[in-house]
């Protein structure tokens, strides 16, 4: 049994506007000490996903309109919020794009470190602020025992991010949901972070969602990679297969896209058009409208996820009917 | 052999940091620019690169005086902008132009399109104002917008379109050089890519001389002749773009080139990277001596000593590091 069970997934944000299909029927699974990673341009979806997940969404306006998301057997979305409370913090835990917003800026840094252990744990304060020194030393925090007294802003944006990781990870969680965690830091800065947390996921077992846009990212780090767009997901497979064999015109164009796979000086390939409206139904695949190869069957209905080898699925219906050869993308890519 | 159109000559920025509550004493400074000396050829794209804090914008905002010159002169077509008055200054900024980062922070959302547009060619008298509404619309077109939206609010559109309404803002008045802050930081990368092609066809076809902010090396390596690595207020390396990137001289720019992921998990899980340790030193204090020194692998005692001077590194290359010659190939 996967620790992580997420099936048809759909939350909405029902807006003055209209509604918002923010997440339009995801379904995937992480097995325990795996990492999936999960890519996708803004507005794709990816980071509704783990908010929903973690029970996060604001209601209203956002509402979870369908689906499970079983973690060991617990449904997240359904069950009693005392039994999710249980859950959250403890079993699965989650990190943030910018530790400036996601610390409590009043509260010292030990506060906020020992909180999630008080609240989950039946542990004296002493002991519990030792643990936090132990995490601060092992997220690689010098001088913690100092350090672990200073407030938010007395530390670097790296800095608070290693802070954020330790009260994350303080209560050993079984899943860490990490959102673009590294998208607000330096280069160099996330090599770092990036290196704490492959050797913190090796120590404690734990599996890791990646939330990120950066395929550079997930190209070192991850197991599963799935790529979103316009709320769905369009193509999941390993790390290896995704990058050297993508099947779904959507992964081919996005990596394609990227400055650094291409000739320098060489115009830089590029998607026409812009990412779907998701306040407007989606009748056919999210991609159709952009899509070099779009044909009437794909604003017909909406294509399906299917699985084409062992862990690699995608969503193109003229992929999977054999319609779309190799020699065809390469042909679209060197026009477009 | 193209002339050079922009000069810096040891610029420096400083911004005193000011402390008390009633009685403001001055406390130290803040070495955002600290001694920058720098050629920029006609029609050449220069990169700039380096890490948050590295003095890269305020260096940008240097060039174009938007804040004041500490020390230094930055030569533009022959005339010294740091000395030039106010109105001088005005009539500089025809040939020179500024893209921000976010298009949504710098376009004034109570302007539509068309006063965005118009106006810097009404303060500069560029044409009549009957011939304004024909200019706009050729504007917008040559940056891929077409002219219809011309009474629509920035708003209306998305971020892609928004940074096109800010390059068209640049390009009204048919300057000689844009300095672009990291134009395409704030946008998705299929979105990257057609702005990243924009700059570049305009670059090509405008003969226009673009000073390119970023940090992402891939990008700059993209559409840079040459680039610029800076650290703590200075350029540490200097060279065409390819070869800077693809075989760093400096021990900073090998770690920085080392920590970008490379999108292929064969490359990126056989690689070995040279992580840093800790965070760049502040701007305030810089360590004595090169300020790298702190946290490079290769510092020795002599490193300490004296801030070292840019060098011969290769063809066309340079770098500021004293123990060039004895660093292992990168």
């Amino acid at each position: 049994m996967p620790l992580l069970a997420v099936n048809d997934l759909r939350t909405y944000f029902h807006t003055r506007n209209g509604v918002y299909r923010a997440v339009d029927g995801v379904s995937f699974s992480v097995e325990r000490g795996e990492t999936l990673g999960i890519v996708g341009e803004s507005g794709s979806g990816k980071s509704v996903t783990c908010y929903s997940i973690m029970g996060l969404i604001p209601q209203p306006p956002g509402r979870i309109e369908s689906g499970s998301a079983m973690f060991d057997g617990i449904d997240l979305l359904r069950c009693p919020p005392k039994v999710a409370r249980s859950i959250r913090g403890k079993r699965v835990a989650m990190i943030f794009q910018d530790p400036m917003t996601s610390l409590n800026p009043y509260l010292r840094v030990s506060e906020q470190l020992i909180e999630p252990l008080l609240i989950h744990e039946n542990i004296s304060r002493p002991a519990a602020l030792k643990r936090a020194l132990e995490m601060m030393e092992a997220v690689g925090i010098n001088d913690a025992a100092r350090r672990i007294h200073f407030h938010p802003h007395e530390f670097s944006g790296g800095m608070r991010q290693r802070v954020m990781i330790a009260m994350a990870l303080i209560t050993r969680p079984e899943l860490l949901i990490a959102d673009e965690p590294t998208t607000a830091l330096d280069v160099t800065v996330q090599a770092q972070i990036l290196d704490l947390i492959r050797r913190l996921q090796r120590e404690l077992g734990m599996a890791v969602i990646f939330v990120t846009h950066d395929l550079g990212v997930v190209a070192g780090l991850c197991d599963q990679v799935q790529v979103m767009y316009g709320g769905r997901i369009m193509e999941t497979a390993d790390a290896a297969t995704l990058f050297k064999n993508p099947l779904h015109p959507y992964t081919r164009a996005l990596q394609r896209s990227i400055p650094g796979l291409q000739p320098k000086g060489q115009e830089l390939f590029t998607i026409p058009g812009l990412p779907p409206d998701v306040s407007k139904p989606l009748p056919g695949c999210a991609f159709v409208a952009r899509c070099g190869f779009a044909a009437e069957v794909c604003s017909a209905g909406r294509p399906e996820l299917l699985t084409v080898a062992p862990g690699h699925a995608h969503a193109c219906i003229r992929a999977q009917r054999g319609e779309i050869s190799v020699a065809e993308l390469a042909k679209w890519e060197a026009h477009a | 052999m193209p002339e050079d159109i922009l000069e810096l000559r040891d610029v420096k920025t400083h911004f005193a940091i000011q402390s008390g509550f009633l009685v403001k004493r001055h406390a130290g400074s803040v070495r955002a620019v600290d001694g920058v000396t720098l050629s920029v050829r006609q029609g050449e794209v220069l990169g700039l690169v380096g890490e948050s804090g590295c003095g890269k914008s305020t260096l940008a905002r240097t060039i174009l005086q938007l804040v004041p010159t500490t020390a230094g002169t930055v030569i533009l077509n022959g005339r010294n902008l740091t000395a030039a008055s106010r109105s001088e200054l005005l009539a500089s900024r025809r040939d020179l132009q500024m893209i921000f980062q976010d298009p949504y922070a710098s376009l004034n959302p109570r302007m539509t399109v068309f006063a965005t547009l118009a106006e810097p060619l009404l303060v500069h008298r560029v044409c009549r104002r009957s011939e304004v509404a024909g200019k706009v619309a050729e504007i917008m077109s040559r940056v891929g917008l077409a002219p219809r939206f011309a009474q629509k609010y920035p708003h209306e559109f998305s971020g892609g379109q928004r940074q096109r309404i800010a390059i068209a803002r640049a390009l009204a008045l048919n300057p000689k050089v844009i300095v672009a802050d990291e134009p395409v930081s704030a946008l998705d990368v299929s979105i990257q890519a057609q702005i990243l092609n924009l700059l570049a066809e305009l670059c090509r076809g405008m003969n226009l001389t673009l000073i390119f902010i970023a940090h992402d090396l891939s990008v700059v390596r993209h559409i840079s002749d040459r680039v610029a690595v800076m650290y703590l207020g200075k350029i540490v390396e200097l060279g065409p773009a390819a070869d800077v990137i693809d075989h760093p001289a400096h021990p900073y720019t090998r770690a920085l080139v080392s920590a970008i992921p490379v999108p292929d998990p064969a490359i990126e899980r056989g690689r070995r990277r040279v992580v840093l340790a800790g965070d760049p030193p502040s701007p305030i204090n810089p360590p004595a001596g090169c300020s790298f020194h702190p946290r490079c692998r290769y510092a020795i005692e002599a490193c300490k000593a004296a801030p070292p001077p840019l060098v011969p590194a290769g063809p066309a290359r340079e770098a500021a590091c004293i123990r060039l010659g004895e660093l292992p190939p990168s």
